[in-house]
C-alpha cells in the first residue's frame, strides 16, 4: 500500500491544481474569433458527448487587497440569471438537455463547463455567451449566495484542521504576492462583499478577449468554428484586457514556520512549501526538472522518501514530495509526511532535512532520473481516457500564459532533463529561506 | 460550487442510471476455455486497456473481533507476490506504469486495474501474482498496519466519517451493514498473517468473481488473460451474505457533539433493493427531491433560497441484502434547526402531493439525456459494465434502460414517496453542535 491518500489533499499550499498536459497524439486545433476570443478544440470520437468550457484570465490572485474570496464568490453568481434567461434557467436548460454543468476558480482562473451531448452544444454554447455580458444581479440574490459561499468556507476550511493549516502556510510563504490568500477568501473579507463588487468585477475582467473556449469530445473544428462564430463571435468587448501585474514576491530571506495544535487533528503530520518556479514564470528547464526531482524524492513508493522514511527507517507512515508547476507567477514545491511507530514530528523533520540536503549536494543518479521521467511520461498517457481532463488541461494551462505548442511539449521536455538539472533545480529551490514548515498536532486530553 | 461530498462517505455508489445511444457501446460476454465469464467492450482507439472486477463479499464477511480484515487485504495484495517482494513488486509495477488499486465495500472486494497496451502482458503478470500468490510477508504488513493506524485514527476524528458511521449504526443496529467496516485500533493491531490468509481464501473464489474490461484488447486475448491471470484461484462458494436488513423506525436524533463552526448533519431511513420493481420510479422521486445537486427541491430551497449549506444532497443505497434512503448537508449550528425543519417539510410535501407534471418532465430528460456521459472513457465504461453485473440487470440493460425511465408516471413517483420519505420517523445523525434540533 503506497501513496494512497495524499496527505493534506494533496499538498499544503497548491494553489491551482495543473500538471500542464502533453498532448501526446491528440490533434488540437485552435484559433481566435474576430473580437480575440481564443478557441481549442479538442477531438474524441469515442462517445457522442462533447464538454464544453470557457475559462476567464482572472482568479483570486488578481482580486483587490481586501477583497479576497471575490472571483470565486462571482463565480458562485453566474448561475443567478440574465433577463434571457432568470435565475433557476441556466439550470433547467442544462438539465432538460440531459447535461452537467459546474464551475471552479483557482488564483489564476475561473472556469465554467457543461458535459452534454455533442448535438447540444450550441445550446451550451448560447447560455455561456448570455452570461458573459448580461449578468443581472438583485440584491436579495448577492446576500442569500453570499451565505452559501460562507457556509462553504466553513464546510471544507473551517472544519478541517489540515486545511486550516494549509491556508496559513500560504499565508506565511507569499509575504506579498496575492497566492498567499484563500482562493475562497477570508471569512472577515468574504462577509463584506456587496453586489457592487461583483459588478465592478464583472465589468472588469467578463469580455470575450479575456475568455478562452475549450471543446473536447465528439466534434469537428470547423463545426466548432462555425458554433462559436454564431454564439460568441457577435460578442462585443467591453473593455481591452491588460497586463496581469500582481505584486511581486521579493527574494525570500527567512524560514518560516507554523504550528497548528487542534483538538480535531487525530494523528500529528509534517509539511513544507518551498517557494519554486513554475511552467510559465522559468523560460528554461527548471520546472521540468523540479516534476522530476518530484517523482525522484517523493513520487509514490519508489521516491527516495517513502524508501528511507517508510520502509528503511519505520518512522513514517507516509512520505511523499509535490510539484505540479502550474502557477502563472510562481509555484510551489512540497514535501509531507505522517509519523508511525511513535516517531515524533521533530524525528520526522530531521530524516527528511537529511534526504533534502543529499539531493540538494550530490544530485540524484542517472537511473533514477531515467526511471522518474518515464514513470511521469507513462502516467500523463493516461489523460487520453478523459476528455473532461484534456480539456482542463489546455483551458488552465492557456490560462496562464502557456501556448499550446508549450502544453504539447511538455513531456519532451521532461524526456530531456538530466541529473545535473535536478541537482541545480533542487539547489536553486530547497533551501531554508524559501520554506515555511508547518505541524498539526492533536491537542492533548490532559 | 463543487457539490457537497458526504455521499462517497459511505464507499458505496448506487448504480448511476446511464443510458447512451444504443449503437456508441457494444458488450461482447467473453468466455474463457476454463469458464471465466467477463464482459468486454473493445475500443482500440487510445493505447489503455481498463479492468475493473468483484468478488462476492466484503467488510460484512470480516468475522467479529476481525472487523477491518477484508480492508487490511486491500493494502497488502501488492506487498510482495509470487517471486518478487515487496520492493520488487513495487519497483516492477511503477516501472510498468501500471494502475492497481483494490477497495472494499459491504458487499464486495474490488480491483481497479489499468495498463499502457504495450505493457500489456507484463501488467497482466504482475495482476495475477497479487492476486493469486500474495505474500503478507512480516515487515510490509508492519509498515501497512502504521499506515492503517494512522488512517483509523484519523476517520475515528473526522466530523463527516463520524456522522455517517453514527447514521448507520442507527439504520443497521446489530447487523453487519452497521459496523465500522475499517476496523479500530484494536482490530488492526491484532491482525496477523493468518487472518489476511483467511480472509484471502474466503473472498478470493471464481463462483463470486464479475470482471469488465474496456479499451485496446480483443476478446481472443481477453479469453486467454483470463485464464491466466484468475484461473488458479479455487473454484469454492464466495462468503454468505448477511441477513436482510430490518431498518427500524424514528424518530431517532443522535448528536456529537465537536466543537466546530457547522453541523454535519445526515436523515434517512429504510429504502429499496435495486432488485425492486419500483427501483426506477423510486431513482426519479429521488432525484425530483434531492438528487444531482443544484435544481431538486431541496437544494432550490436550503441553499438557493435560504442561503442555509453549500449543498443538500439525498440518495437511494441499495446495499445487497437492504435498501437504504438517507441525505446530507452541513449548515451552521445556530440553524441546524430552521434547515431540518425545512428539510421535513420537503418530504411531507413530497409524499403528500408528488412532483408536478413539469418536474417529472425534467427529470426524465435529464436522466435520460445524461446517460451517454457516463460512456465516454475506457474507465468510467468499465465501472458500469461491472455495477450492471453486480445488480444483475442483464447484459441488454443499457439499451433497456431509458424506456424504463420514460415510462414513470406521476402516481409512481408520489407512491415510492410515500413509502420512503417519513418526516415525523426520520433517523438522523448529527456531529456538532447544532441548535434547535
Amino acid at each position: 500500500m503506497t501513496g494512497l491518500r495524499l496527505l493534506f489533499s494533496a499538498s499544503a499550499v497548491s494553489l491551482a491544481l495543473t500538471l500542464p498536459a502533453q498532448a501526446l497524439n491528440v490533434a488540437v486545433s485552435d484559433f481566435r474569433l474576430a473580437n480575440g476570443m481564443e478557441v481549442v478544440v479538442i477531438p474524441d470520437h469515442r462517445a457522442p458527448v462533447v464538454t464544453h468550457m470557457v475559462w476567464y484570465r482572472v482568479g483570486a490572485a488578481d482580486e483587490q487587497s481586501g477583497k479576497s474570496g471575490l472571483a470565486h464568490f462571482f463565480e458562485h453568481l453566474m448561475f443567478k440569471g440574465t433577463p434571457k434567461h432568470p435565475e433557476g434557467e441556466f439550470n433547467r436548460i442544462v438539465q432538460v438537455n440531459g447535461g452537467d454543468d459546474n464551475a471552479f476558480t483557482g488564483a489564476d482562473y475561473t472556469a465554467y463547463f457543461q458535459r452534454v451531448a455533442a448535438n447540444r452544444l450550441d445550446a451550451m454554447m448560447a447560455l455561456e455567451a448570455d452570461r458573459m455580458q448580461n449578468l443581472s444581479l438583485s440584491d436579495e440574490v448577492v446576500n442569500t449566495e453570499r451565505n452559501v459561499v460562507l457556509e462553504e468556507r466553513r464546510q471544507t476550511t473551517e472544519n478541517d484542521p489540515s486545511r486550516l493549516l494549509a491556508e496559513q502556510m500560504s499565508a506565511a510563504l507569499y509575504t506579498a504576492h496575492p497566492y498567499g490568500r484563500p482562493v475562497v477568501g477570508w471569512m472577515s473579507e468574504v462577509s463584506k462583499l456587496t453586489g457592487q463588487d461583483a459588478i465592478d468585477f464583472y465589468r472588469a475582467h467578463y469580455t470575450p478577449a479575456n475568455a478562452i473556449l475549450v471543446v473536447a469530445g465528439d466534434v469537428t473544428p470547423d463545426e466548432v468554428k462555425r458554433l462559436a462564430e454564431k454564439n460568441y463571435g457577435n460578442l462585443k468587448n467591453t473593455f481591452t484586457p491588460t497586463a496581469r501585474l500582481r505584486t511581486p514576491e521579493p527574494e525570500p530571506v527567512a524560514a518560516r514556520r507554523v504550528a497548528m495544535v487542534d483538538s480535531r487533528a487525530a494523528t500529528p503530520s509534517f509539511s513544507r512549501a518551498y517557494l519554486a518556479v513554475s511552467e510559465t514564470s522559468d523560460p528554461g528547464l527548471q520546472s521540468e526538472a523540479l516534476s522530476v526531482l518530484a517523482e525522484v524524492l517523493g513520487g509514490g513508493s519508489q521516491g527516495r522518501l517513502y524508501k528511507e522514511l517508510v520502509v528503511k527507517q519505520k518512522i513514517a507512515a507516509q512520505a511523499g514530495a509535490w510539484y505540479s508547476g502550474s502557477g502563472m507567477d510562481s509555484d510551489t514545491f512540497a514535501v509531507a509526511a505522517a509519523p508511525a511507530n511513535n516517531a515524533s514530528l521533530t524525528d520526522l523533520e530531521k530524516a527528511i532535512d537529511a534526504e533534502i540536503a543529499r539531493i540538494a549536494q550530490d544530485g540524484p543518479t542517472a537511473e533514477e532520473v531515467e526511471k522518474a521521467r518515464q514513470r511521469i511520461i507513462d502516467a500523463n498517457v493516461y489523460t487520453l481516457d478523459s476528455q473532461f481532463e484534456l480539456a482542463r488541461q489546455f483551458g488552465a494551462g492557456l490560462a496562464v500564459g502557456l501556448s499550446i505548442d508549450a502544453i504539447k511539449g511538455w513531456d519532451e521536455r521532461i524526456a530531456r532533463v538530466t541529473a545535473d538539472d535536478v541537482k541545480a533545480a533542487a539547489q536553486a529551490t530547497l533551501k531554508p529561506e524559501r520554506s515555511v514548515t508547518g505541524t498539526l498536532a492533536p491537542k492533548s486530553a490532559n | 460550487m463543487l457539490k457537497l461530498a458526504l455521499r462517497g462517505l459511505f464507499a458505496l455508489v448506487l448504480l448511476p442510471l446511464l443510458v447512451l445511444p444504443a449503437a456508441a457501446v457494444t458488450i461482447q460476454e467473453v468466455k474463457s476455455p476454463g469458464g471465466i465469464t467477463a464482459w468486454l467492450v473493445e475500443d482500440h482507439t487510445i493505447p489503455l486497456i481498463a479492468m475493473q472486477f468483484a468478488f462476492a463479499g466484503g467488510s460484512t464477511s470480516d468475522p467479529e473481533g476481525k472487523e477491518g480484515a477484508a480492508h487490511f487485504l486491500t493494502g497488502m495484495l501488492d506487498e510482495g507476490a509470487a517471486d518478487m517482494d515487496s520492493p520488487t513488486f513495487q519497483a516492477r509495477r511503477e516501472e510498468l506504469a501500471m494502475r492497481l488499486s483494490f477497495d472494499d465495500d459491504q458487499d464486495r472486494f474490488t480491483g481497479n486495474f489499468q495498463t499502457l497496451s504495450r505493457n500489456r502482458d507484463a501488467a497482466f503478470a504482475l495482476l495475477k501474482a497479487a492476486l493469486t500468490a500474495p505474500h503478507f510477508d512480516a515487515e510490509p504488513m508492519e509498515r501497512v498496519r502504521q499506515q492503517f493506524l494512522v488512517s483509523v485514527r484519523d476517520e475515528a476524528k473526522d466530523p463527516g466519517t463520524m456522522a455517517s458511521r453514527q447514521w448507520l449504526a442507527m439504520a443497521a443496529p446489530g447487523h453487519a451493514y452497521g459496523r465500522n467496516p475499517h476496523g479500530t485500533e484494536a482490530t488492526i493491531q491484532a491482525m496477523t498473517t493468518d487472518d489476511l490468509r483467511a480472509t484471502h481464501q474466503r473472498l478470493f473464489t471464481r463462483k463470486g468473481l464479475l470482471i469488465s474490461v474496456v479499451g485496446d484488447m480483443d476478446a481472443a486475448t481477453l479469453a486467454r488473460t483470463l485464464d491466466d491471470v484468475f484461473g488458479a484461484l479455487p473454484d469454492t462458494d464466495p462468503p454468505a451474505p448477511p441477513a436482510l436488513l430490518t431498518v427500524p423506525e424514528g424518530p431517532m436524533l443522535k448528536v456529537t457533539d465537536m466543537d466546530m463552526p457547522q453541523s454535519i448533519i445526515l436523515f434517512g431511513g429504510a429504502g429499496l433493493l435495486r432488485s425492486d420493481k419500483d427501483f426506477i420510479p423510486a431513482y426519479v422521486m429521488n432525484q425530483i427531491l434531492g438528487g444531482g445537486g443544484l435544481g431538486s427541491r431541496l437544494s432550490s430551497v436550503v441553499r438557493e433560497k435560504k442561503g442555509l449549506t453549500y449543498g443538500i444532497d439525498t440518495g437511494l443505497l441499495p446495499l445487497r441484502r437492504g435498501g437504504l434512503f438517507f441525505g446530507s448537508f452541513s449548515t451552521r449550528n445556530d440553524k441546524a434547526g430552521e434547515a431540518m425543519a425545512l428539510v421535513k417539510q420537503e418530504l411531507q410535501r413530497m409524499a403528500k402531493d408528488g412532483p408536478t407534471a413539469e418536474e417529472l418532465e425534467q427529470a426524465r430528460t435529464y436522466l435520460t439525456g445524461s446517460y451517454a456521459l457516463r460512456f465516454d472513457s475506457n474507465a468510467k465504461i468499465a465501472g458500469q459494465l461491472l455495477a450492471i453485473q453486480q445488480d444483475n440487470l442483464g447484459i441488454d440493460y443499457i439499451n433497456r434502460r431509458n424506456a424504463l425511465v420514460e415510462a414513470v408516471t406521476i402516481a409512481q413517483v408520489k407512491e415510492q414517496a410515500q413509502r420512503l420519505l417519513h418526516a415525523d420517523k426520520l433517523l438522523v445523525s448529527v456531529v456538532g453542535k447544532p441548535q434547535g434540533l
